[in-house]
């Protein structure tokens, strides 16, 4: 099968390469570009654990097609880490509170937190748990990722006081 | 010197040991995406395989067609059972005793099973072989129902055993029959049945479902044909099993094969088989030369690998007028599949069943489990479960509560009069198990009052009140339940599976800088061992735990053990790991004794250094000890500081709790809503009772999925209806509950640190709790029994069959 060129914005640098027009996005992203924080949990949508951030909006890259990546801005868990290399304000929520075991959906988990907070930078625990309904997680029971996330949205937006 | 003006609390402290909620280390690389788990590897030149699946429940396979596949575009050789026959492959052992085919050898026994397997480039040439392999089948009759398929005219299922009447666990007594295993004194049980005040009688269904962990199950082989050595990476929950069988089924020596099991995403019991993509990976690694990897799909995984359950559970119960159990009768059918795949102990073919007489003080008992065969998948697998012990639990919790609407008595009251006391610890149960230590009593008591119970009952009144008065159309439902499990397999005096010892290990090693190396027979699958483990060995022998790497899952490095599933980590491998270190300690205090020039007698450990009795000011560290342990020469001692430990336990640990649901329920919808859910969890010594309460919460929520909707389900045809996250529920956050978590610590006592183990212990108890809730529910309606998930239109069934929909 003949092979299309792709060239996105992947964690803020230009990457591209060559795919058969087929290739879902977690598997260029996956085995292509080495990119293996987004996991694959099913095929059918319904895991999250493939989320990532598509210009400014989650996917689940298994039902995307890479072609529809071109041109984006995409945001991986390996993007939410700091520059210097520690952890995220969501990623040290996270492991503060406990909300992870497995570690097999955290990727999808944190990637689609970071967006829920742009989108809602004050939620409720009941809009925390609607607005994380799309990703599953089997080990955790949830409770503690609601209260990590709640804990990432007090700091981020303490940080965010502290800074204006 | 700052060291000497820290209080032994602060030093205590600062070596994050046992009872502390230490962070996790793992969090760091998994919170990045930096999690290496099976499908995250890649290696020069490594292939894809995926298989070619059968349609049919039950059919012959009378012709396989592979020419157009191997004309695809990267497709470079497709297996079947022919090509794995003269290696003696194309079948292989189950954990059961049992055979299992690997390919399809003339007929296939259910949907989904593994017809050939296509070697590709990558998953896209693999997929496009898959759909251009033509198989050509011959359908047979089909068996879903596991009653039928012991009716002396029912299909023959399993050819192979035509006219074999002994099978792995005694007589067969039927072509479809598996084996029968009783334990307890029938004679002495039917007595006390005749001759009762009250019997209650129920069939009591646990219904089919599966471990379903996010991550799949998969591997990677790679056969280095210059050194002769296969390197096997998977998603393995026993490594050291693996290696072992691997080595017996395909004639490598094992020292020739190493087992890695990397980062696992979850596991639940999904991971402790051996299946065919195992072996067709290591065979397609042989044929081409190169690295082969195997991960299934989800439909893979729901379809084929280790479904959990499918107990149909006859039971019994006899009491006096009063209330006090006199004995438990139980038959059980199991439904096993095509083939016998269940993980349990050899000499235990229905697991642990025998627990099912649980927290209760009940003089005799009778249980008898017969395996069938149907057209459905292997498995039979201990899903988040010891064994068994979570169909035992649900099977008692079920029988007291419909012993107690019998004697027209509250169930709470019920269990208190039939509690083992705790003065009777150790218990001889009636079906021959030695209960190590509890203490119910006080558990109950806690959680009644927790929940503030009889609160909850006239609630619960005045709720029945308004709903026959036409107030309100919503019930509520108060779900209890107090179970015991038996978890830590297991002393290998009657522990083994397939031949190989139930005992556990580690190995630490300390450096002379006074760090640490651990390593263990177990593997982590998201229970967090690289955490805790560190902290026993911080408290044993006063090194911090954030100073202790710790390592599980190659076969080339970590002592042999025998994995994680059942619980078993802490009771087994946590034990050995505190036995090694206590090595250690013994051997420091020695070093410590020479370099304080006194007798070995005359030091003492204190926190994390040696101090000469009653002088407290001489003293040496374990930083200390360590460096002089490899660095200056002791007479009569070897240099170095490291120790291995093979724990082989005296007996099981049986962690108990009590469970508190509070639910409500719409009698027009069927919807229900958690209103609370309290655990009270007692698993004895509490090594991170952070990491517990996560345990408890991830439990609990798959056995909410279980008691509410998640099952396998197959019409007549044997179609599997359910092999998708579309069908099969897994909850999400929007609608699983919110969970108190409790506790009460009552050490096992046999244990070095006297811990029992937590992981399954919350899906053990929840999923009686959750089902108790919503029969409780209906109870003053006249619901006695209604079979498990129940979800929204099951319980719409339940008030509609009661006449509540006027």
């Amino acid at each position: 099968m003949s092979k299309m060129h792709v060239k996105f914005t992947l964690n803020g640098q230009d990457v591209e390469g060559l795919a058969e027009p087929r290739t879902l996005l977690i598997h260029f992203l996956r085995e292509t570009l080495n990119v293996t924080g987004p996991h694959i949990g099913c095929e059918t949508s319904h895991c999250g654990a493939c989320t990532v951030d598509m210009d400014g909006k989650s996917v689940k890259s298994c039902t995307v097609f890479v072609g529809q990546a071109d041109g984006r801005q995409i945001t991986t868990v390996e993007g939410l880490t700091n520059a210097d290399g520690s952890l995220g304000v969501i990623q040290e929520m996270f492991r503060e509170h406990h909300g992870l075991q497995c570690g097999f959906c955290t990727p999808g988990m944190i990637t689609r937190a970071h967006r829920l907070l742009q989108e809602n930078p004050n939620p409720t625990e009941e809009e925390v748990r609607f607005g994380i309904a799309g990703n599953l997680c089997r080990c955790t029971g949830y409770q503690n990722i609601v209260k990590a996330i709640l804990a990432s949205a007090e700091q981020l937006n303490a940080m965010k006081e502290a800074a204006e | 010197m700052k060291d000497e003006i820290q209080t032994p609390a602060d030093r205590s402290a600062n070596l994050k040991g046992m009872g502390c909620s230490r962070k996790r280390v793992e969090d760091v690389r998994f919170t990045q995406g930096k999690g290496n788990y099976v499908d995250d590897i890649k290696l020069d030149g490594m292939l894809v395989g995926d298989f070619v699946r059968s349609p049919y429940a039950h059919a012959r396979v009378t012709a396989i067609e592979t020419e157009a596949a191997l004309k695809v575009p990267g497709v470079l050789a497709v297996l079947t059972a022919k090509d794995l026959e003269p290696l003696g492959l194309h079948w292989m052992p189950t954990l059961a005793g049992d055979k299992q085919m690997v390919l399809a050898d003339g007929k296939v026994l259910f949907q989904g099973q593994e017809v050939a397997f296509v070697v590709a480039t990558d998953r896209y040439a693999a997929a496009d072989g898959v759909a251009a392999v033509e198989v050509e089948y011959e359908e047979l009759p089909v068996v879903t129902d596991p009653f039928r398929a012991l009716d002396p005219d029912a299909p023959v299922l399993r050819e192979d055993l035509a006219g074999q009447t002994e099978g792995a666990h005694g007589p067969r007594r039927h072509h479809n029959h598996i084996f029968t295993w009783e334990v307890g004194d029938k004679e002495a049980t039917e007595k006390v049945l005749d001759e009762a005040d009250v019997v209650a009688e129920e069939m009591v269904y646990y219904h089919r479902t599966h471990p379903m962990p996010l991550e799949t199950c998969g591997c990677v082989a790679s056969m280095d044909k210059v050194t002769g050595k296969l390197t096997l990476w998977g998603t393995f929950q026993a490594p050291h099993a693996v290696r072992t069988v691997a080595s017996l089924i395909s004639g490598i020596a094992e020292h020739n094969i190493r087992v890695i099991s990397p980062d696992i995403g979850g596991g639940f019991g999904n991971k402790v088989g051996v299946y065919p993509g195992y072996i067709c990976s290591i065979v397609a690694s042989i044929v081409t030369g190169k690295p082969v990897k195997w991960v299934e799909s989800r439909m893979d995984n729901l379809m084929s690998t280790a479904f959990a359950r499918d107990y149909w559970m006859n039971g019994r119960i006899a009491a006096t007028k009063e209330g006090k159990i006199t004995g438990l009768w139980c038959h059980t059918t199991a439904d096993h599949g095509g083939f016998d795949a269940c993980a349990d102990p050899t000499k235990f073919p229905a697991g642990f069943m025998n627990i099912c007489t649980g927290s209760y003080d009940i003089p005799v008992a009778y249980l008898a489990v017969d395996g069938v065969y149907t057209n459905k998948a292997p498995g039979g697998v201990a899903y988040r479960c010891s064994f068994r012990v979570t169909e035992a639990a649900y099977f008692i919790e079920r029988m007291v509560e419909v012993l107690a609407i019998k004697l027209g008595m509250d169930a709470a009251e019920l269990r208190r009069i039939n509690f083992i006391r705790e003065d009777q610890f150790p218990y001889q149960s009636a079906l021959g198990w030695e209960y190590d230590s509890g203490n119910y009593h006080a558990a109950w008591d806690k959680a009644l009052t927790a929940v503030g119970y009889d609160a909850l009952r006239q609630e619960q009144a005045q709720r029945i009140a308004d709903f026959k008065a036409g107030k309100t159309r919503k019930l509520l439902g108060i779900g209890l339940t107090h179970f015991t499990e038996i978890v830590g397999a297991g002393p290998v005096k009657n522990c083994d599976i397939l031949g190989l010892g139930m005992f556990d290990s580690c190995e630490i090693r300390i450096h002379p800088t006074g760090s640490a190396i651990a390593r263990l027979g177990t593997i982590s699958q998201g229970q967090g061992h690289a955490t805790t483990f560190a902290q026993i060995i911080a408290s044993e022998i006063g090194i911090p735990a954030d100073d202790i790497t710790l390592e599980e899952g190659d076969t080339d490095t970590a002592p042999y053990g025998l994995g994680t599933y059942g619980s078993r980590s802490t009771p087994v491998a946590g034990a050995a790991t505190a036995m090694a270190a206590r090595k250690i300690r013994a051997k420091a205090q020695m070093i410590a004794a020479y370099l304080l020039e006194v007798h070995d007698g005359d030091v003492e450990f204190d926190v994390d250094r040696f101090v000469v009795k009653g002088a407290p000011e001489r003293f040496k560290t374990m930083k200390e000890i360590a460096f002089a342990s490899y660095n200056q020469a002791i007479p009569g001692l070897e240099p170095g500081l490291e120790a291995v430990s093979y724990y082989d336990p005296p007996n099981m640990t049986y962690p108990f709790g009590a469970y508190i649901c509070v639910m409500e329920i719409d009698v027009d919808t069927g919807e229900h809503k958690v209103r609370k859910f309290y655990a009270l969890d007692d698993c004895g010594t509490r090594i991170n009772p952070m990491i517990i309460e996560g345990q408890v919460h991830g439990g609990a929520t798959e056995g909410y999925a279980i008691a509410m909707g998640q099952e396998i389900v197959y019409d007549d045809m044997g179609n599997h209806k359910t092999a998708t996250l579309m069908d099969f529920f897994v909850p999400t956050s929007w609608e699983t509950p919110h969970y108190t978590t409790d506790h009460t610590v009552t050490p096992s006592p046999h244990h070095p640190i006297g811990a029992k183990g937590v992981g399954e212990s919350p899906n053990v108890g929840s999923v009686p709790c959750f089902s108790n809730a919503v029969h409780d529910a209906f109870r003053p309606f006249g619901l006695v029994q209604s079979h498990m998930p129940h979800d929204q239109w099951r319980i719409w069934k339940i008030a509609d069959d009661l006449g509540l929909h006027g």
